[in-house]
């Protein structure tokens, strides 16, 4: 985006005289992000590198053109990172000169938990909760902008844009900030935080919408390839690196596959498709009938997992 | 609309099919209603018609429904937006959620918001960002308090859209007559509540009768279904670009010293590139010479967008300013009247202070009086001294310095405000503006040559408030005269503020409510205030039982001026030493509103002198006291 580039925004309203759903959702996005700024006292970018996050940042560096973002990214890595997230990651960060800081537990694999033999939800938490909690209370952040959608899952559904977290981190569902108009209340006291979610109004359909309109650069992942994979439990999994852990009998094979979420690499589901361009892929999501968390071993395996997770601290 | 998500089969149909989603507008509305009139029924049954349901939804909810649903063998809809775990065993709404759905000319986010009169603060959460409003009524119990709370809400937050949805006609035989009676009540008691537009649809939720398709069971409705009426409302409601032009500035772009770009999201109106505008409150004129939209340079941009402004001259402007049509500028007060309602468990009282954020400001804040509160069964005003959690009512407010607003009928997002607790940080009410009550261009506060340091000076000390509290029979009084003995003996000049010289004098028409003690510390704090102005050493000894106030106190006086002196002795003792013999008087019923029995004492969290009389004799305590100024006085920085 240069200043002087006059171009037809593809997102406006054929009707000068009202915003688009897209206009709308984006402008919503910018003020949530100016608004965090102006009220926090150390904000940080939450970076997941998915396709909600990449969105995220397209909007960051929008609101604050021609400044750069006025805050870091934090990028919480499990060390199971898919290699092509962690090459996107650092592309991005190189292209805007961003100010990355990279969370890790070093501790939990070295005591043998891995995502292979350790239960998911004491992997999610030791390798993904556990140390985003660490670095928010080791750097003093007080609002951390994550990828959130109301439209992902019910218990997000019913989350504020600007989510009030105690000293724990934790979120308590039932006494929420009433939060009305476009007036957030950032205010806090010592240790207290707030997760903010720029997102929270937009659908899956407006992200691959905008992704698509606006040539937001994304992971490869999205789309289909020939991958390297195995069918474990009824899921895809594409073998990432050499740390696989092969059960008796089982062989790599080579399939068309892409993902709809993205994680852990052994914890996340690929679905066989054709779909190697954006649009073919937005064409087969429209007619799947499936839900995009469906792929993401990490929160069916509990009912109303979020909503735990988002307690202990989780986004 | 029989399908209304569209499903292009191929890449080449995408880019058609995205570019149309991509340009339509959305209908932001809510349900709203009593408890158990069906609205997270509803909702989920608009999802499920509406196509808006993929797989591993509906499995979750047959599974979940076969836990937790109250329907039997059937699918409990509800369960598709009660999503938090305390809702789905209680089988109640406790928050606002937000689903999505979409129809071939329009894209949906629906609110479904609680009915329980407990969480009526969700409500209006959901209700503030609302196009339209479907209120639910069951229609074998009618009009309830609850559907007048929230059809009086949702009129106040300015919406003017209104579906009344009779539900649960199967329970009430089906009946036109039933229909029409509640219909015809509601719309009497509307009549005043400005609603542009009222449509009354019988409906069975669980069925989806006119819900998307005509209900064979009630074929003497001719009017439109739910989805009818839902494809037709107004979008875009809540920013108007025919609005007067307002930017609220959130934040000042300065990367290099070559630009100064002021960011914000337009509240209301247009703006366009040479248009002369006022920095509101200050006043001064400019003109707006670039127009940096999300996407580029903009010629002009309409309400909704967040922009960043570049001006033709250099202007003081900064976070919480307006930046207004110069033809048109918004009020600049420091007092207003506004609609409030409030949502905090503890009671407001006018007097107490509060943060309030109107757009991008916050300023301090009070509420000055409570004009009318008004009744929720039948809208008629009635006197009030407090408001407790959920009611509303028509107030005056003022601010610790002018800002800039409308009323809120004028412009939704310059007229609306919420109220912040000043300990807690919670959200504690919400408001929307009706006028200015006065012009503050008018006050200006007079910059006198002698000053407070000069004063002090000629004192030879630092002036200072002492402020003791404690339960009655503490002590407070007995010390604090100590100190000013200790403190006189030493050349300073001090005085002692007490029950005595000021509930026989200035407060004598002030009692012992909560509302009368709040006010009671304000004038206290107050007259502190003047005389640490005067040069004094200020020693107050009252109960002073609540933070609020105590912090109002200390926020009155400057920095390192205020000192919270804590006279601790529990309950239990002072009781028993009785010295006034009030505790037997008020256990035997004859006093009310006494502190420590049937009215509260929040103990000070942080004091900055803490005395515990089971420890501490009157005299050991007053030299300590004495020692701690002393201190302060030699080794902080003396302004």
């Amino acid at each position: 985006m240069t200043a002087s580039a006059v171009r037809p925004a593809p997102i406006h309203a054929p009707d000068p005289q009202r915003l688009s759903h897209l206009a709308r959702l984006e402008s919503e996005s910018i003020h949530i992000f100016r608004e965090t700024v102006a009220e926090a006292r150390k904000p940080v970018f939450l970076y997941s590198i998915g396709k909600d996050s990449s969105v995220m940042l397209h909007l960051a560096l929008k609101a604050f053109y021609p400044a750069p973002p006025p805050f870091p990214f934090l990028h919480v890595a499990s060390g199971w990172d898919f290699g092509d997230m962690i090459r996107h990651r650092d592309r991005m960060v190189a292209a805007h000169n961003l100010d990355l800081i990279v969370a890790h537990n070093a501790e939990a694999p070295a005591a043998g938990v891995d995502p292979f033999r350790t239960p998911t939800p004491e992997y999610t938490r030791l390798m993904l909760t556990e140390p985003l909690k660490q670095a928010l209370t080791h750097h003093g952040f007080d609002a951390a902008f994550g990828g959130g959608r109301r439209d992902e899952e019910k218990a997000r559904a019913k989350e504020r844009i600007f989510s009030f977290r105690n000293a724990a981190h934790a979120w308590d569902p039932k006494a929420q900030r009433p939060e009305l108009w476009s007036l957030y209340n950032g205010r806090l006291n010592p240790g207290e935080s707030v997760r903010v979610f720029p997102l929270s109004n937009w659908t899956e359909l407006d992200i691959w919408d905008y992704i698509r309109l606006e040539n937001v650069p994304l992971v490869p992942l999205y789309l289909a390839r020939k991958r390297r994979t195995v069918v474990r439990d009824g899921q895809i999994l594409v073998v990432d690196d050499e740390r696989m852990q092969w059960l008796n009998g089982e062989t790599a094979e080579e399939r068309l596959v892409r993902f709809r979420t993205l994680g852990c690499w052994p914890l996340s589901g690929a679905v066989e498709s054709r779909a190697d361009t954006l649009d073919s892929m937005i064409a087969e999501m429209l007619s799947s009938r499936t839900t995009e968390r469906a792929g993401r071993m990490v929160d069916h395996d509990q009912s109303a997992s979020m909503e735990r997770k988002k307690a202990e601290g989780y986004f | 609309m029989t399908a209304i998500r569209l499903h292009p089969e191929h890449a080449e149909d995408v880019s058609d099919f995205l570019d149309r989603q991509a340009r339509l507008p959305t209908l932001r509305f809510i349900t709203c209603g009593s408890v158990d009139d069906g609205k997270s029924t509803l909702i989920g049954r608009l999802l499920h018609d509406s196509k808006a349901l993929v797989e591993g939804q509906i499995e979750t909810l047959a599974a979940d429904s076969a836990r937790h649903g109250t329907r039997g063998k059937d699918m409990d809809f509800a369960l598709l937006v009660d999503g938090l775990a305390a809702e789905r065993e209680q089988g109640i709404t406790i928050d606002v959620a937000y689903r999505f759905f979409a129809s071939p000319n329009r894209r949906y986010i629906v609110a479904d918001c609680p009915g329980h009169e407990q969480y009526t603060r969700n409500m209006a959460t959901g209700a503030s960002t609302a196009d339209l409003a479907v209120l639910l009524v069951d229609a074998s119990r009618g009009l309830l308090q609850q559907t007048r709370r929230h059809a009086f809400i949702v009129s106040q937050l300015g919406i003017r859209q209104l579906v009344l949805a009779v539900n649960k006609m199967d329970l009430a035989g089906h009946s036109e007559a039933r229909f029409r009676a509640i219909e015809a009540d509601f719309r009497k008691f509307a009549a005043t509540l400005g609603f542009a537009d009222i449509t009354a649809i019988p409906i069975i939720a669980p069925e989806g009768a006119n819900i998307a398709t005509r209900a064979p069971t009630l074929p003497w409705y001719k009017g439109p279904t739910l989805v009818e009426a839902l494809e037709t409302a107004e979008t875009n409601t809540i920013a108007n670009p025919d609005g007067p032009a307002r930017l609220p500035v959130q934040w000042v772009n300065r990367p290099d010293s070559s630009f100064r770009g002021f960011a914000g999201q337009i509240a209301s109106g247009t703006f366009h590139v040479g248009q002369k505008i006022r920095v509101l409150p200050a006043g001064r004129d400019t003109r707006i010479a670039r127009i940096l939209g999300p996407s580029g340079d903009l010629s002009e941009a309409i309400a909704g967008t967040s922009v960043t402004f570049t001006l033709a001259d250099e202007v003081d402007v900064s976070r919480g300013d307006v930046l207004a049509g110069a033809d048109r500028p918004a009020d600049v007060a420091d007092q207003f009247e506004a609609t409030l309602i409030w949502m905090e468990e503890a009671p407001l009282y006018p007097g107490r202070p509060y943060w309030l954020k109107l757009g991008t400001r916050t300023v301090g804040a009070t509420v000055t009086a409570i004009k009318q509160r008004i009744d929720m069964a039948t809208l008629e005003p009635q006197p009030a001294k407090a408001l407790n959690l959920n009611d509303i009512a028509v107030v005056t407010l003022a601010l610790d310095r002018p800002i800039a607003f409308d009323p809120y009928s004028l412009s939704r997002l310059t007229g609306g405000f919420i109220l912040i607790d000043r300990l807690s940080n919670a959200t504690a009410g919400a408001g929307t503006v009706r006028y200015p009550l006065t012009r503050a261009s008018t006050i200006r506060w007079q910059a006198l040559d002698v000053s407070k340091a000069t004063r002090a000076a000629l004192n030879g000390q630092r002036p200072m408030l002492l402020w003791f509290t404690g339960l009655s029979g503490a002590g407070k009084s007995t010390i604090a005269n100590l100190v000013e003995k200790k403190l006189h003996a030493m050349g300073k000049r001090t005085y002692l503020l007490d029950g005595d010289n000021v509930r026989h004098g200035l407060n004598r028409d002030l009692g012992f409510t909560e509302a009368d003690r709040v006010e009671n510390i304000r004038r206290i704090a107050e007259v502190g205030k003047l005389m640490v102005d005067a040069g004094l050493i200020v020693l107050t000894a009252f109960i002073s039982p609540f933070r609020a106030e105590r912090q109002l106190a200390r926020d009155l006086q400057g920095k390192g001026e205020f000192v919270e002196i804590f006279i601790d002795t529990p309950l239990a003792e002072a009781e028993r030493r009785d010295v006034k013999g009030l505790y037997a008087r008020a256990r035997a019923g004859e006093i009310r509103n006494f502190t420590g029995i049937d009215s509260p004492y929040e103990p000070p969290e942080n004091p900055d002198l803490h005395i515990d009389t089971t420890q501490t004799t009157p005299e050991q305590a007053a030299e300590q006291i004495v020692a701690h100024i002393l201190h302060d006085e030699i080794y902080e920085a003396w302004p």
